[in-house]
């Protein structure tokens, strides 16, 4: 069980304008502005429930999922994941959870995939019979047969990104936070990721917390979308209070920035 | 439910981190492998690289015979040792000396997501087998310096020449570490500090004595290159009869507990970037 309390996080952003002189005078004087990532950020999250995590860019939803995956420490504000503060036991909290940085590659460049999810084996203190029977079972869903002795430089976005779901889930997380993972993917790709997290919920009961600007993921694969906008939660309910009335959900969730400009 | 659920119990055993280092390292191998032409040619770039620093020694003593009264040979041991402290500090923390890409990139959000040691992930993460060109060379140094030193060789003296390698590799270790605690602060590689490593290799040619008494003070109580360095060296040619000269390098391992102590600060402090 996910339990985020009152959660802030304020940045600092060196600001100044346009041109050398500016830039010369900042490096005597800088300002700064303190930016309100996450402003009392509360929320829980059953086990095996799969939320929609949306907002505009800068919302303050990767920041989210880095306070909760142990990456960031917030301002202030208490965070349970599964009784554990996630900043404080970060080596045990991270063992039990699984994250996918959509923009960001976790496999080795240059070694094929097998190679780096070997690693992985090694990190995570995997069993190898464990290993095997998660291997077995994410190739075949995943489809990743002849991916896995491919380097992973030679893989399309697509294919990078079903052996990065692989990777995430080798050491069977009850746990996994996703942050755009359908970013860049075509269709196909698209839906071969989204029918693989449903499917991984249902049979494994992973809870699944997912970020993302895509409608149809969270069509196919939430049941519950919490909304943020400039670091406040705007809303938390089902994908059918998001939808009320209009047909076309981007142009409702647009509509729905607006009304809460932001 | 299937088998899965049985993972998780904490009695599973854990991987040793010699063992995931080796892993680590057999990756890198790999990657190597696949760029053979740029791998062969950089190693062996690397290892002409530091010849040129025994030519300005070799050079140098061709004109002026001794220096503040060390001979050649006295010097080449004092030299030859430092550059493999420093080659092989440089083959083992190579991940703290580019941890500014590290910590730009992101890359370091990656690794605290992972049931690891931080250090031992940043370590893992960058082992660049180049630089083994660069400690070859060292190697044939140390052995061309020991051999040509004059040293007459018994226990004590041979304990004191693994004491110093191995004080003088924690310490650029932790030199390199401390660069790398700057980066979350500046997100940016910070030259200056090169100053301490390359600057040591450089000015470490020489006994420290030679820089006068400043110098020896800071080299001592600051950063502790004279402790494995100066005072053993005193103790190789024979200047000292005093055995503890020769055991002071293990005081230079003392250094790596502020090193450490700052990293954990640093970590605290970290700012991911971006999204």
């Amino acid at each position: 069980m996910i339990v985020m309390k009152n959660i802030c996080k304020t940045y600092k952003v060196a600001k100044r304008n346009a041109g050398f002189k500016e830039a010369a005078r900042s490096f005597f004087r800088r300002e700064y502005e303190n930016v309100q990532a996450l402003d009392h950020i509360s929320f829980t999250v059953q086990d095996g429930e799969t939320v929609g995590y949306i907002g505009p860019n800068g919302a303050g939803k990767s920041t989210t999922i880095k306070i909760l995956s142990g990456i960031l420490t917030p301002d202030s504000g208490e965070c349970l994941v599964d009784g554990r503060t996630p900043w404080k036991n970060r080596i045990d909290h991270v063992a039990q959870i699984g994250v996918v940085f959509g923009q960001r590659s976790q496999l080795w460049w240059d070694v094929p995939v097998i190679d780096s999810f070997e690693l992985l084996r090694d990190i995570y203190s995997v069993p190898h019979a464990a290993y095997r029977d998660n291997l077995d079972e994410l190739t075949e869903l995943l489809d990743l047969g002849e991916l896995l002795r491919t380097p992973a430089r030679q893989l399309s976005l697509g294919q990078r990104m079903r052996c990065e779901l692989a990777a995430s889930l080798l050491h069977s997380p009850k746990i996994l936070f996703l942050d755009e993972p359908t970013i860049g993917l075509d269709a196909v790709s698209k839906i071969a990721v989204r029918e693989f997290i449903v499917k991984r919920n249902q049979t494994h009961n992973t809870t699944v917390l997912l970020t993302t600007h895509d409608m149809q993921d969270i069509e196919a694969i939430t049941k519950r979308i919490i909304l943020i906008g400039k670091g406040r939660l705007l809303l938390d309910g089902s994908l059918e209070d998001i939808r009320r009335g209009g047909e076309d959900i981007d142009k409702t969730v647009a509509e729905l920035y607006r009304s809460y400009e932001i | 439910m299937n088998s899965k659920n049985d993972m998780n119990t904490p009695s599973r055993h854990k991987v040793s981190a010699l063992r995931l280092y080796g892993h680590y390292l057999s990756i890198h191998l790999r990657s190597v492998m696949q760029y053979k032409a740029s791998f062969l040619m950089t190693a062996f770039g690397q290892f002409l690289v530091s010849f040129n620093m025994f030519l300005g020694i070799y050079f140098m003593f061709d004109r002026f015979g001794s220096v503040e009264g060390f001979s050649y040979s006295e010097v080449l041991l004092c030299f030859s040792v430092m550059l493999t402290e420093y080659s092989l500090g440089e083959c083992i923390a190579r991940g703290f000396d580019t941890f500014d890409g590290m910590v730009r990139r992101g890359e370091f959000d990656r690794v605290l997501t992972r049931p690891r040691h931080e250090i031992l992930q940043v370590l893992g993460h960058k082992i660049e087998l180049s630089r083994f060109g660069k400690l070859a060379q060292a190697i044939v140094m140390f052995a061309y310096g020991v051999t040509h030193s004059g040293v007459t060789w018994n226990a004590g003296r041979m304990l004191t020449v693994f004491l110093m390698l191995l004080g003088g590799t924690a310490l650029f270790c932790g030199i390199f570490l401390i660069y790398a605690v700057l980066c979350f602060y500046t997100l940016e590689g910070l030259e200056f500090m090169n100053i301490l490593t390359d600057g040591a290799r450089e000015y470490g040619k020489y006994p420290i004595s030679i820089y006068g008494k400043r110098m020896m003070q800071f080299c001592t109580f600051i950063i502790p290159y004279a402790l494995v360095q100066y005072y053993p060296l005193l103790y190789l040619i024979g200047r000292s009869d005093n055995f503890l000269y020769g055991l002071l390098p293990l005081l230079a391992l003392l250094f790596l507990i502020p090193c450490y102590l700052l990293w954990k600060v640093g970590v605290r402090h970290y700012r991911s970037t971006g999204s």
